[in-house]
């Protein structure tokens, strides 16, 4: 198990993150697994990442912190949503585990994967990539502050420097 | 083009319902103050603003259609305090469908849902939407796994489904069917969802 994952939760529990969504992916298992055997955590599936969006919007009504946990392709999911976060000023942490990027080997995941930053950008969203496993703790601890602290939208891209390309 | 490849052809075409929304929702509603509300975009957001103002215990969107479910999953899992109430309406509520299957797995027993369904798109010219061609969204919530679900078609259904939007021991989902003829109120209410969080959150958040 990569320790920087485990950094990624700690820092997360750290700022009083209690509901965490998710589509199933790969480069969230870690966060995943260890949302569903918290019990301070709402771990919540979802059928499309956009509804992720939605509820952590919800969350901030309630007074709650979350985290949405998607791949790049989610992102596509998610734009028309994340006018809440623009319109309404919404504090919303988006974590992205990039397909489509250094050393991708299936082509389908290109078009999104290269889309990210600018689609995120577009909708009000700052983005800082992580390629390196020492940076997962600071840049997340980074983005904690600027989300709760400040209200911002930001977008953590876990690239494919740092947890792998699929070569298929 | 042939006739099977037609909306509507295929599916046998659903009877629109009867009731006026602007007597059916506040019924089945009760006390707008016993709940946190999220509405929709278009007509239960009126809905909504029409039975809350000026109490700020509702947020209603304008747009992000879809969104209204998800939305309020997340506010009932941060206020196990408080419960939870979404109106939405068929059109918003079929844009993100599968949000239904994402409750119904929480199952949170705080959190209530109440799609109003007119069998039309009534903020863009009155089209039919799929609940007028077949589509049941009740029968669709039963199947996502919500065990707490009505269909309402006249008023002697109201005061059973209200109770159980408010009784119910997990998620609970009501489809009101209204009928398509009678507008939602008129009410000017703000667009700017930045001054509706503020404002929902100052008046409903516990102090400290």
């Amino acid at each position: 198990m990569a320790d920087w994952q485990e950094d990624l939760y700690r820092v997360l529990k750290e700022f009083d993150v209690s509901q965490v969504s998710y589509v199933p992916d790969a480069g969230h298992r870690v966060l995943i697994d260890k949302s569903l055997a918290d019990p301070e955590m709402h771990s919540v599936p979802l059928t499309t990442e956009e509804e992720g969006i939605a509820m952590l919007a919800g969350a901030h009504l309630g007074g709650a912190r979350g985290v949405a946990a998607m791949q790049s392709s989610g992102i596509g999911n998610c734009v028309n949503m994340f006018s809440l976060v623009k319109n309404g000023l919404f504090p919303m942490l988006v974590l992205v585990s990039m397909r489509g990027d250094f050393g991708e080997g299936n082509p389908w995941q290109m078009p999104m994967g290269q889309a990210v930053e600018p689609v995120m950008e577009a909708m009000g969203f700052v983005t800082m990539r992580i390629d390196r496993p020492e940076d997962v703790e600071g840049a997340m601890r980074a983005a904690c502050t600027m989300v709760f602290g400040s209200g911002q939208a930001v977008g953590v891209l876990l690239t494919q420097k740092l947890i792998g390309a699929k070569a298929f | 083009m042939s006739e099977a490849f037609r909306a509507g052809t295929a599916a046998e075409m659903s009877p629109v319902g009867t009731l006026d929304r602007r007597e059916a929702v506040p019924a089945l509603v009760g006390n707008p103050q016993d709940w946190l509300i999220v509405a929709g975009l278009a007509g239960t957001a009126k809905d909504t603003a029409a039975m809350c103002e000026p109490e700020a215990n509702y947020f209603a969107c304008a747009g992000v259609m879809g969104g209204a479910v998800a939305m309020g999953l997340g506010l009932a899992l941060a206020r196990p305090d408080r419960r939870v109430l979404v109106l939405t309406g068929d059109g918003e509520l079929l844009m993100n469908v599968g949000s239904l299957a994402t409750v119904a797995i929480l199952n949170p027993p705080n959190l209530s849902i109440v799609c109003v369904d007119n069998g039309h798109y009534g903020e863009t010219g009155y089209q039919k939407s799929h609940t007028s061609l077949g589509v049941d969204l009740a029968a669709m919530a039963s199947g996502a796994g919500i065990a707490a679900v009505r269909s309402v078609s006249g008023a002697d259904g109201i005061e059973e489904a209200g109770r159980l939007l408010r009784e119910a021991n997990g998620a609970s989902f009501v489809l009101l069917k209204i009928t398509p003829d009678a507008p939602p109120p008129v009410i000017r209410r703000s667009l700017d969802a930045a001054l509706s969080k503020d404002r929902f959150r100052a008046a409903t958040l516990p102090a400290g």
